[in-house]
């Protein structure tokens, strides 16, 4: 059983593997951004659990400077994917600029919010 | 009055149909003279119309100024009007900082971090652009206006919402429709200068601003919306309705299968971004990542990423079996993670649970058993059936079958619309003063009913006088054909039964304007500041005895005074008084209010005792026995003796009743006869001769005789009573000196 289901799980990651490739690598760069910024909200998660949340409003805009940064690059992401039909008329430029735009507003607040 | 009232009447009908109007004018020279083309026409006459609306949805808000002065209504905005002084006085760094020792003596309140201060930075704002345009204004005139203006701002809203979810023909009919709704004017008149007023301008614009960007899935809405929100956060704790319904709709839409991509954008840009923006108000704080009431956003927000996460690998993976099986594995730990966050989070105490308001609202009956200062309030009961009718009037007709048209045309905006007016008509329901945020739903959906059904009729109408019709229409392509398929069939019949149709339409139209302003002069405009009320000949009867006792207050009492008395009266004392108070609205203490209520329900000699320790100088009741005002404090004072009873139990309310009666005649309980409120209000009333044929003291509010006419004080003594005993001020006799 035990085999079975670790042999399912190699071929789930080498077809999601193979299909990931085929990405185009200006997606495969936003990825990484994401992930990035992932990796890094998890560890002030686990750095809090240990030491504490004391400073919250730090610790608050540390972790939502993380997560804030991941989902607007997920959704500049989406936006200029090519597959994606719905935001045809959407120009990456613009797209860009939106997304540049969130981000600034994203890190001016969370300055005045970092106490 | 009359002036302001005569174009009240007329507007709707011309509105909602303004495709008619087009198309009279069509007919007519105009266009030849003027040389437009169709397209030139229709946007002259929509943006006279919407220009028309916004004036009237100002000056059928000056009905109050007109019939009183201008002057702040009621109690809250007493609050409010003083802190905006406060901040076009002092600065915004000071007003942020603000410790007033006024209130609440003698603990205080930290007015910068317990108050929503959106409405004041409003109003200053607004003050200073005039001033800096060199209009010498006062700070009043601006707060007093300042709920008419947002109202009209709030038409235009409605106007760019309706074009949103239906087309711009609905857009003006629920611009027009919402300029004068009474729901909305009952809270926004000139002079109700109270959070609710530049709140639902700001509700409705996020809700706006969320549905365009859900529709277009652009950042740039969504980051606008997350501005909507932080304005409204910061204007009204009513807030807290956005930041459930938009997870709500996101999950229905989810649950029907109606996710999109631009759903995803829209949502998260706007919950991370506003919730970032709410943060920065102080009253709201960490209440985001605290509090159960937001928390169903935060889940939700978490679900997106879950959903779209499997949305993108099934995307990546062709086969399905492979996918099942991450499926299985996915849900399995996201559910389990969620489920060990939450619990965690609840059993230690870090995620608050539900608060008492938010189960009062939930389930009505909740406040009515755990909380008696929610259930005190009027305005917090559930609402009677007369109440939506009044508010409402046809639109609550109109409302179901603007509901059909939605379910008949499905888009992600339409059923926002529905679950805002489904939602907000419960809430309505539980509370009247929520029928305000029901209004604006009301209205838009109704206005779809009234455009699309004139659009169908008139589009009877014309194909009969045009042999063949130019197929124009965006919208209601279904209506269109199938009206098309009846018409020939019975051609004759169908254009009167369509004519007589449309003048009926026209006919309740005009009847809603007629009410609307019939209720927002009669109903509305009341400062309850100052009272009005018909003389014996018909005449009219001023009652100014709250101002007369405050003006006293300021003027005869020394600066450091401290003035007792029941909590309503708190913001008007400060404010107007310039005195500092035990209690007022903002109620924060319940137990420095059940204090007050226990010393007003205890036998003169104990509620010394307490006055003392409380450094009581004056103690001021409000009384309506002479002059027949129902709202005082002996009508209120059941709730002074269960919020008071509700700490200190050795106040009981059996002992105030006599058989669960409540009355203040002769068979009266012996308690409630001798306890301080009774003393107060009725000290020397039984030498009074109130209404001619009845005996002295005879009760005008309660229609009795009372029931203790020889009242003597022996720690207290009157210091002044107004000219119509409406308010009675008796100063705390200094402890006796010698024995």
């Amino acid at each position: 059983m035990a085999r079975s289901t670790s042999k399912d799980a190699q071929d789930l990651f080498r077809a999601l593997w193979s299909a990931y490739s085929a990405t185009p690598t200006n997606l495969k760069i936003i990825d990484l951004y994401v992930m990035y910024a992932v990796f890094t909200a998890l560890i002030q998660v686990v750095y809090m659990a240990m030491v504490g949340s004391f400073p919250f409003n730090s610790f608050l805009s540390g972790v939502l400077s993380c997560v804030g940064t991941a989902v607007l690059a997920v959704c500049l992401r989406i936006q200029v994917n090519k597959e994606n039909k719905e935001f045809k008329d959407l120009a990456p430029e613009r797209a860009f600029a939106d997304f540049v735009l969130c981000n600034l507003v994203l890190h001016l607040v969370i300055m005045n919010f970092l106490g | 009055m009359a002036a302001s009232s005569k174009p009240g009447s007329p507007r709707p009908p011309p509105s909602s149909s303004s495709s008619m109007a087009q198309d009279l004018f069509n007919n007519f020279s105009f266009s030849k003279t003027l040389k437009l083309k169709t397209k030139q026409q229709e946007l002259l006459i929509r943006v006279t119309v919407l220009t028309l609306i916004y004036i009237l949805a100002f000056i059928t808000r000056l009905f109050s100024v007109l019939r009183y002065e201008s002057m702040i209504h009621e109690f809250d905005p007493y609050f409010n009007y003083r802190t905006t002084l406060y901040l076009t006085k002092n600065g915004f760094a000071e007003f942020w900082n603000w410790f007033d020792s006024e209130s609440w003596y003698p603990l205080g309140r930290i007015i910068g971090g317990t108050l929503y201060p959106g409405l004041m930075l409003t109003a200053a704002a607004l003050y200073w652009v005039l001033r800096f345009l060199r209009f010498a204004v006062h700070i009043r005139e601006v707060c007093v206006l300042t709920a008419p203006f947002f109202a009209s701002n709030t038409t235009l809203v409605a106007y760019f919402f309706g074009k949103e979810i239906w087309d711009s023909g609905a857009g003006i009919v629920a611009a027009a429709l919402i300029a004068i709704c009474p729901g909305y004017i009952s809270r926004s008149v000139a002079g109700s200068y109270d959070n609710e007023g530049v709140a639902i301008f700001a509700l409705l614009l996020t809700f706006y601003l969320f549905v365009k960007a859900v529709n277009t899935g652009s950042l740039a809405w969504a980051l606008a919306s997350a501005f909507g929100y932080f304005y409204m956060v910061s204007a009204w704790g009513g807030y807290v309705f956005i930041i459930n319904l938009v997870p709500l709709y996101v999950l229905v839409l989810l649950v029907t299968g109606r996710y999109s991509l631009r759903l995803y954008v829209a949502y998260n840009c706007m919950y991370v971004v506003g919730m970032l923006l709410a943060m920065q108000i102080r009253f709201v704080g960490f209440q985001h990542v605290q509090s159960g009431e937001h928390m169903a956003a935060m889940g939700v927000f978490f679900l997106m990423q879950v959903f779209f996460f499997l949305d993108w690998v099934r995307h990546l993976l062709s086969d399905a079996k492979l996918f099942e099986a991450f499926l299985r594995i996915t849900v399995t730990g996201a559910v389990s993670v969620g489920a060990i966050a939450l619990g965690v989070g609840t059993a230690s105490g870090y995620i608050s649970p539900w608060t008492g308001r938010f189960y009062s609202l939930l389930d009505p009956t909740y406040a009515k058993d755990h909380i008696p200062i929610i259930a005190s309030v009027s305005e917090h009961q559930p609402t009677a059936w007369s109440s939506f009718m009044f508010d409402f009037h046809i639109l609550l007709i109109l409302f179901p079958a603007g509901l059909y048209f939605c379910f008949k045309r499905l888009s992600d905006a339409t059923i926002f619309i529905v679950m805002y007016g489904l939602t907000s008509m419960y809430f309505a329901g539980v509370m009247v003063r929520l029928i305000l945020v029901a209004t604006p739903a009301v209205c838009l959906i109704s206005a779809i009913a009234v455009s699309a059904t004139v659009k169908n009729l008139t589009r009877l109408v014309r194909s009969q006088s045009q042999a063949v019709q130019s197929g124009s229409s965006k919208g209601a392509s279904t209506a269109k054909s199938s009206s098309k398929g009846v018409i020939d069939n019975s051609q004759p019949f169908q254009r009167n039964g369509a004519i007589f149709l449309l003048l009926g339409a026209f006919y309740l139209l005009t009847r809603y304007a007629i009410h609307c302003t019939w209720v927002t002069s009669e109903a509305y405009s009341s400062p309850s500041i100052v009272l009005a009320a018909r003389g014996a000949h018909g005449n009219r009867v001023i009652f100014d005895d709250y101002r007369e006792a405050y003006f006293w207050l300021r003027q005869n009492t020394p600066p450091d005074a401290k003035v007792m008395s029941w909590w309503d009266y708190g913001y008007q004392i400060t404010a107007m008084g310039n005195r500092t108070v035990i209690v007022d609205n903002n109620t924060w203490n319940n137990t420095h209010i059940a204090t007050v209520g226990r010393a007003m329900s205890s036998y003169e000699d104990e509620a010394y005792e307490i006055m003392r320790s409380l450094d009581v100088d004056y103690v001021l009741v409000v009384f309506g026995g002479v002059t027949g005002y129902s709202s005082d404090d002996i009508n209120k004072f059941l709730w002074m003796v269960r919020i008071g009873g509700g700490v200190f139990p050795v106040i009981k309310e059996p002992d105030y009743l006599v058989n669960g009666e409540y009355r203040v005649d002769k068979g009266a309980a012996p308690k409630m006869l001798n306890c301080l409120m009774y003393k107060l209000s009725y000290y020397r009333f039984g030498e009074l001769t109130t209404e001619y044929g009845k005996p002295p003291g005879f009760d005008r509010a309660r229609g009795v005789e009372i029931g203790n006419k020889d009242i003597k004080l022996e720690y207290l003594e009157e210091a002044f009573t107004t000219q119509n005993w409406i308010v009675r001020i008796y100063k705390v006799k200094p402890p006796k000196n010698r024995w």
